[in-house]
């Protein structure tokens, strides 16, 4: 029975790990030897590939556009949805209910819907290919969701606690930073993330909203056809280096995910 | 020197938390309010810290309005039922946060919160670990010191004792006067038990549905109540009543009447009899007393003591549930008939409209 549960456990990380171990396989291996039949390891060892990456800015550019709007959009998103998610879970006032489903009816919508409007908008009044734009439309899905699950956070804070605060005389801003951040530091840190996975995935809106400037990597990625074809080795090494942000953040908030994905309501 | 509070009034929705009320609580005193849950005790004293405003009235401190004054510029200071304090700081921090906001030197922050530390017993180790590390008594003493350390005028404790458990909440209760002895604040003490507010002395206010009944020296409130309503609440277990006719020198139960003795001089008509239950005997205590046939419905046994509970019928009434204390254990057989007595110089007589009418000489010992 052990055998048995430790070989199904075993087999189904194979399976999900193939893909990975098979784009490491071929960043390391030249095209040649890619396209010459199947090979489990790099015959023709070679790092060429991430030099290239590392070396041509169009590359490297990519990885720093799509960090810069990344960031911002968490930024934003965190500094919005604080403030959104206290007051939901604080208060109450005409329509909040209502008011808290909507957000979340936001996230319901495919992406592609937003594009069209985004792009014409953000041509309209010069935004086009900053990054501050991309970073405001991942805000349409990235805020409710930030709110939803910074609300369920606060929500096992008891309001005594902001009481007692007050009543030691500390006023609120200086309460929300102090004693209350703190508190729901976790939850602070789950929300940077989900954000932060939004928007470092997400392709759609990042490709339609910029050309050259604020180009993300993923863009960069799927463009990258040369004149003697694809070059299968470069798009693995700039494949594995995308795969290494999200792994790190992952990792540091690894304890919370569970609660975030239940948005805080554990 | 004094709270004071002016037709003070809570609405919220359709219901009133808390009806007019004028209540004066006089510096350096403990005051208690008593009342069982949902009484209004929590609503009148985040009126009283300033945390909610009051619908209608206003409320003066020292002669000055401060109705509209938000809690951060009011001098008070309030300890909850659950154990409050910051988790993410330590309980020198959690201690030090009032003194910090006021911006003291940190050598008297530091002379203070230890002052504050020695007084509750929370040792130089409690001091530097965090609240949710220590014991929830342990816990409450650090709520409890950072109340204290800031010399507020107004000290609201809010049914402090009330999640701990008896041994500790004894110990605490025992210091409590002591610890708050020398700060001449006025402190206003929230609980649902009347035992408590006897413990603790001072003046006690009875709530009952958003209502002050009365308030009054603890012992006089408890000896004296002015109405059935404050002697069902100040009295654990509630206090027996018994519908009777009372005509010259004679009460009538319906099931038998019996010598007024000690109330003869009370007007004669209908009352509500009220009796505590030390006063309800089961076992003849003299020849006087009036005997009643109950039914034994429920018995606690708490060693010392044994509380009886009994059915009690009167002809064509609705039946009445009574306690009596009895000392030892006592188990008489469930749903058996058992004679209780009382002796008519323990009665209460309360007219029709609650309002206390007479009380016999005896009643008001104990």
């Amino acid at each position: 029975m052990k055998i048995g549960n430790f070989l199904v456990v075993t087999l189904y990380i194979l399976f999900l790990m193939l893909p990975i171990y098979w784009l490491l396989n071929m960043s390391f291996k030249p095209n040649s030897e890619i396209l010459g039949g199947i090979t489990f390891f790099p015959r023709n060892f070679t790092v060429q590939n991430y030099v290239t990456i590392f070396t041509d800015p169009s590359w490297y550019m990519g990885y720093v556009n799509s960090i810069l709007y990344v960031a911002m959009n968490t930024v934003i998103s965190l500094a919005v949805a604080l403030p959104a998610a206290y007051a939901f879970s604080r208060y109450s006032f005409l329509g909040d209910k209502h008011l808290f489903f909507w957000l979340l009816t936001n996230r319901m919508a495919p992406p592609a819907v937003f594009a069209l409007p985004f792009f014409q908008l953000y041509s309209s009044v010069g935004l086009f290919d900053t990054h501050i734009a991309v970073a405001l439309a991942h805000c349409l899905f990235n805020v409710p969701l930030a709110v939803w699950i910074l609300e369920g956070f606060m929500r096992g804070v008891p309001k005594e606690i902001d009481e007692t605060a007050y009543i030691d005389g500390y006023s609120w801003p200086r309460f929300f930073v102090k004693i209350f951040m703190p508190l729901i530091a976790s939850g602070i840190g789950v929300a940077a993330f989900f954000c932060f996975m939004f928007s470092w995935v997400e392709l759609l809106l990042s490709r339609t909203l910029t050309t050259v400037d604020a180009k993300p990597i993923a863009a960069t990625m799927t463009r990258t056809v040369s004149a003697s074809g694809l070059d299968w080795g470069l798009l693995a090494a700039a494949g594995v280096l995308t795969i290494i942000p999200g792994a790190l953040v992952v990792f540091f908030v690894r304890n919370y995910i569970a609660k975030g994905f239940a948005l805080g309501r554990v | 020197m004094a709270l004071t509070l002016q037709g003070v009034t809570k609405v919220s929705g359709a219901e009133t938390h808390i009806h007019p009320t004028d209540l004066t609580l006089e510096r350096g005193g403990m005051t208690v309010l008593l009342g069982p849950t949902l009484a209004g005790k929590t609503s009148l004293m985040r009126l009283m810290a300033g945390l909610d405003r009051p619908d209608a009235g206003r409320i003066l401190f020292d002669g000055r309005d401060v109705t509209r004054l938000r809690v951060q510029d009011r001098n008070v200071a309030m300890v909850y039922q659950q154990f409050i304090n910051y988790p993410a700081a330590t309980v020198y921090d959690n201690i030090a946060s009032p003194l910090r906001i006021k911006g003291l030197a940190s050598g008297e922050i530091d002379r203070r919160v230890r002052q504050a530390a020695g007084l509750v017993r929370l040792d130089e180790v409690q001091l530097r670990k965090r609240p949710l590390e220590l014991s929830g008594g342990q816990q409450q003493r650090c709520a409890l010191a950072r109340a204290l350390v800031k010399e507020a005028t107004l000290v609201l404790l809010d049914e402090p004792l009330a999640n701990l458990d008896y041994k500790l909440r004894e110990e605490l209760r025992a210091e409590l006067p002591r610890i708050f002895a020398d700060s001449g604040a006025i402190f206003v003490y929230a609980t649902t038990e009347p035992h408590e507010a006897l413990l603790l002395g001072g003046n006690t206010a009875c709530l009952h549905e958003g209502r002050v009944t009365q308030i009054g020296p603890t012992p006089e409130v408890y000896r004296a109540p002015v109405d059935a309503t404050t002697a069902r609440v100040f009295s654990d277990p509630p206090m027996n009543f018994a519908p009777v006719r009372k005509s010259g020198q004679s009460l009538d139960f319906g099931t038998g009447a019996f010598p007024a003795g000690p109330l003869s001089s009370a007007p004669d008509g209908r009352y509500m009899a009220g009796f505590r239950p030390n006063h309800l005997h089961i076992t003849r205590p003299e020849t006087d007393a009036m005997a009643f046939n109950a039914h034994v419905a429920v018995t606690e046994i708490t060693g010392s003591e044994s509380f009886v509970h009994v059915d009690w019928r009167p002809p064509g009434g609705e039946p009445a549930r009574w306690v009596a204390l009895a000392h030892g254990v006592h188990e008489p057989p469930l749903g058996t008939e058992m004679r209780v007595f009382v002796e008519p110089r323990h009665l209460y007589l309360f007219a029709e409209s609650g309002a206390l009418a007479a009380a016999a000489p005896y009643a008001t010992a104990a």
